[in-house]
């Protein structure tokens, strides 16, 4: 497994309050290499917004145990409000197979249920950091044009 | 004795060892080795009469009452909350048909926080506990039931306004408070703190302070009101082991013992009324020595250390609850099974009233036909299985006597390290705990991601299975719920601004001077139309927010 250093805000957004599966999920992603800003639960979604943008992350990762995830389309909206569509979101924790088409409609990017592996959540995490530091090149990169005429 | 067997005992082992010569040790969840085969080498039977005893006798190893489940079975509480206070009262009344002896009340989420329901995204609203915001929801949630003759636990933290809704809800209907019965089952604001941060809504000392203050109200005037629930539920929840959950658990009751004497209140009178609430997890064995060394170390601990002489002060009395972590989303239909085995410990272990988790607890609030098969399952247990019938039936196995014996060193451990840092509440506000939760709960993710604990379907046993084997799953009613708001917000714009400001005011000055009972104006509140948001919003503003403590 490579490892891939990268920023990921683990949190928990709405009412609840259980935080053992984002425990857990932020020591996995710690001895992956990562840097894993982790908050006190019960985040507006505003907050999520503006400490993803203060900590510069790469991914937002929502553990949710208590039906908080049936807010998550509201927090894929106040992201691409704020210009952060390259940040990858994945939600933690207990939906509802039929409830996980809405999420990814909104943008999610995975989705992991409880028994999820460790392996399969850390190297998820990984690519989508890659996918996200890659994003963000090609947005801070300047115009192909400007690039080619440099040579 | 030990002569007598000594030769059986090593002939055994050697011939275990040939058979088996790579035996691995094995360890149950509290980090007791556990051996092949117990003998009479492992238990001590001549120090039956002081460790054991009978049923309804000191040390209370073997049940609180000489006639336990033979007497009366266990109480039957199924844990239940959603929707709208009417949704609730038609689960109940259902629920109560089917044959559950007692109710529980589990507030939405939004209650939990302190939040009205006009203060929070509507669809969020009930889908994991009932919208209880005024004496009227209330009223509606509990028409026909009837709270004079059946007791009602409810999952109502500080400052109690579940509570308050109940007793006004019973003077409405001119039922005198000394019949109300019951529990405030997560009135244990330091099991919040460390292990959920679910029902925590004032900052620590103002929490401890209205707990101490509802105590002293129901001794006087709630008499048969448990007010005081430790809960070790929400520790094993989040991660303590066994050993640790009873460990924490009995140093937090000693915490609010000690409180209630730094009061001045009399130790029989309050600890007559302390009851626990335990999750009930698979470790079969371990689950059944943690609750028989539990009775005898609190027992010990009541008499010897807190000075109580009374003996219903003595006797450990708890509600448990199978464990949700257990239970796994792969191929749920299995969890019945596993709901069954952890019930029957539970059984075993001598508790006093049940909730059974419905098979899809792993993926959402039970349905109504789910929760049906856990109540069918405690019934299986009682009547066909007769579960009932011999009192404390594991006793005397050397190895369940022996277990017993080395839960009970743990967990004396455990309370003498909290007992140095200065007891519970320090330990807690400190941080303390929940480093110590923290690092069981990872060590237990370890043992399964390296498949030492295997968990079927997980990561043993995998069969692939359709995507989605428990149907749609059952939200709130959204027309209803924003019903129920705008009414709500009717019925505040109805209310007598003055009535309501006084009793906000009264709220507040109660808060501000210690000499006041602050719960005696939550019911004062309650009674003046104010809302459960209001009531703790005025609170917090004297007491302050309750904000967690994150130990990651």
């Amino acid at each position: 497994m490579s490892i891939v250093a990268g920023r990921i805000l683990v949190t928990k957004i709405g009412l609840d309050g259980h935080d053992r599966g984002s425990r857990i999920v932020a020591t996995y992603l710690r001895d992956a290499g990562m840097e894993v800003i982790y908050t006190p639960p019960w985040q507006s979604i505003d907050a999520v917004v503006r400490t993803a943008i203060e900590e510069d992350v790469d991914v937002v990762g929502i553990s949710s145990l208590a039906t908080d995830h049936l807010i998550v389309p509201q927090l894929m909206q106040a992201l691409r409000t704020a210009g952060l569509e390259h940040v990858g979101v994945v939600v933690g924790g207990i939906v509802p197979a039929d409830e996980r088409d809405n999420l990814y409609k909104a943008g999610v990017r995975q989705i992991f249920g409880p028994g999820a592996l460790r392996e399969a959540i850390v190297s998820a995490m990984q690519r989508l950091v890659e996918e996200a530091q890659a994003a963000r090149r090609l947005q801070s990169a300047p115009p192909r044009d400007a690039d080619s005429s440099a040579k | 004795m030990t002569a007598k067997y000594q030769d059986g005992v090593s002939n055994w082992e050697a011939e275990f060892r040939a058979q088996v010569p790579d035996a691995k040790p094995v360890y149950n969840r509290s980090g007791i080795e556990i051996k092949p085969l117990y003998t009479p080498l492992d238990w001590d039977s001549s120090q039956y009469a002081e460790n054991l005893s009978y049923p309804g006798t000191f040390p209370y190893t073997r049940g609180v009452y000489a006639s336990m489940h033979r007497g009366r079975a266990w109480t039957q509480r199924q844990l239940i909350g959603l929707g709208t206070p009417a949704d609730y009262n038609d689960r109940v009344r259902r629920l109560l048909a089917a044959g559950a002896t007692a109710i529980s009340l589990l507030p939405c989420n939004s209650g939990f926080r302190g939040l009205d329901c006009d203060g929070v995204d509507a669809v969020l609203l009930g889908t994991c506990g009932t919208v209880i915001n005024t004496v009227g929801h209330m009223e509606r949630a509990l028409a026909g039931v009837p709270i004079e003759s059946i007791s009602t636990a409810m999952n109502d933290p500080t400052p109690f306004t579940l509570l308050a809704f109940l007793l006004c809800t019973a003077r409405r209907r001119g039922i005198p408070w000394t019949r109300v019965t019951g529990t405030s089952n997560q009135s244990d604001y330091i099991s919040h703190f460390v292990a959920n941060h679910m029902f925590y809504r004032l900052d620590l000392p103002g929490a401890r302070r209205v707990l101490l203050d509802q105590i002293e109200f129901c001794r006087a005037h709630v008499p048969n009101w448990n007010p005081v629930s430790v809960v070790g539920q929400h520790m094993q929840q989040a991660g303590a082991t066994p050993a640790e959950t009873m460990g924490l658990t009995l140093s937090t009751a000693i915490q609010y013992a000690e409180d209630c004497i730094g009061r001045g209140m009399n130790v029989d009178e309050v600890l007559r009324r302390f009851t626990f609430f335990f999750d009930i997890s698979i470790s079969f064995f371990e689950e059944v020595a943690k609750f028989r060394a539990g009775r005898r170390i609190w027992a010990r601990i009541t008499k010897e250390r807190l000075g109580a002489q009374n003996s219903s002060s003595w006797r450990f009395k708890f509600h448990g609850q199978t464990s949700g972590v257990d239970l796994t989303v792969q191929q749920p239909l299995n969890n019945i099974a596993r709901v069954s085995t952890q019930a029957i410990a539970g059984i075993l272990s001598g508790l006093q009233s049940m909730h059974t988790d419905a098979f899809d607890e792993a993926v959402s609030c039970p349905t109504e036909r789910t929760a049906l098969i856990a109540v069918a399952t405690q019934n299986i247990l009682r009547e066909e299985a007769r579960l009932c019938d011999v009192i404390d039936p594991l006793a005397g196995s050397y190895y369940v006597e022996s277990l017993t014996d080395q839960m009970e060193e743990k967990i004396l451990a455990i309370i003498e390290k909290i007992q140095a840092a200065g007891g519970m509440y320090e330990a807690a506000r400190r941080g303390l705990v929940q480093s110590m939760i923290g690092a069981s709960a990872i060590a237990h993710q370890q043992r399964i991601d390296r498949g030492e604990q295997k968990i079927v379907g997980v990561n043993a046993y995998a069969v692939d299975e359709p995507e989605d084997t428990t149907g749609a799953t059952e939200r709130p009613d959204l027309t209803a719920m924003k019903r129920l708001i705008a009414e709500f917000v009717a019925y505040k714009a109805a209310r007598s601004t003055r009535q309501v400001n006084q009793a906000i005011d009264n709220l507040r000055r109660a808060a501000a001077n210690t000499g006041s009972n602050i719960f005696e104006q939550v019911i004062a509140a309650a009674e003046a139309g104010v809302t459960h948001g209001e009531i703790v919003g005025a609170l917090r503003q004297e007491l302050g927010f309750g904000h967690p403590l994150v130990v990651a």
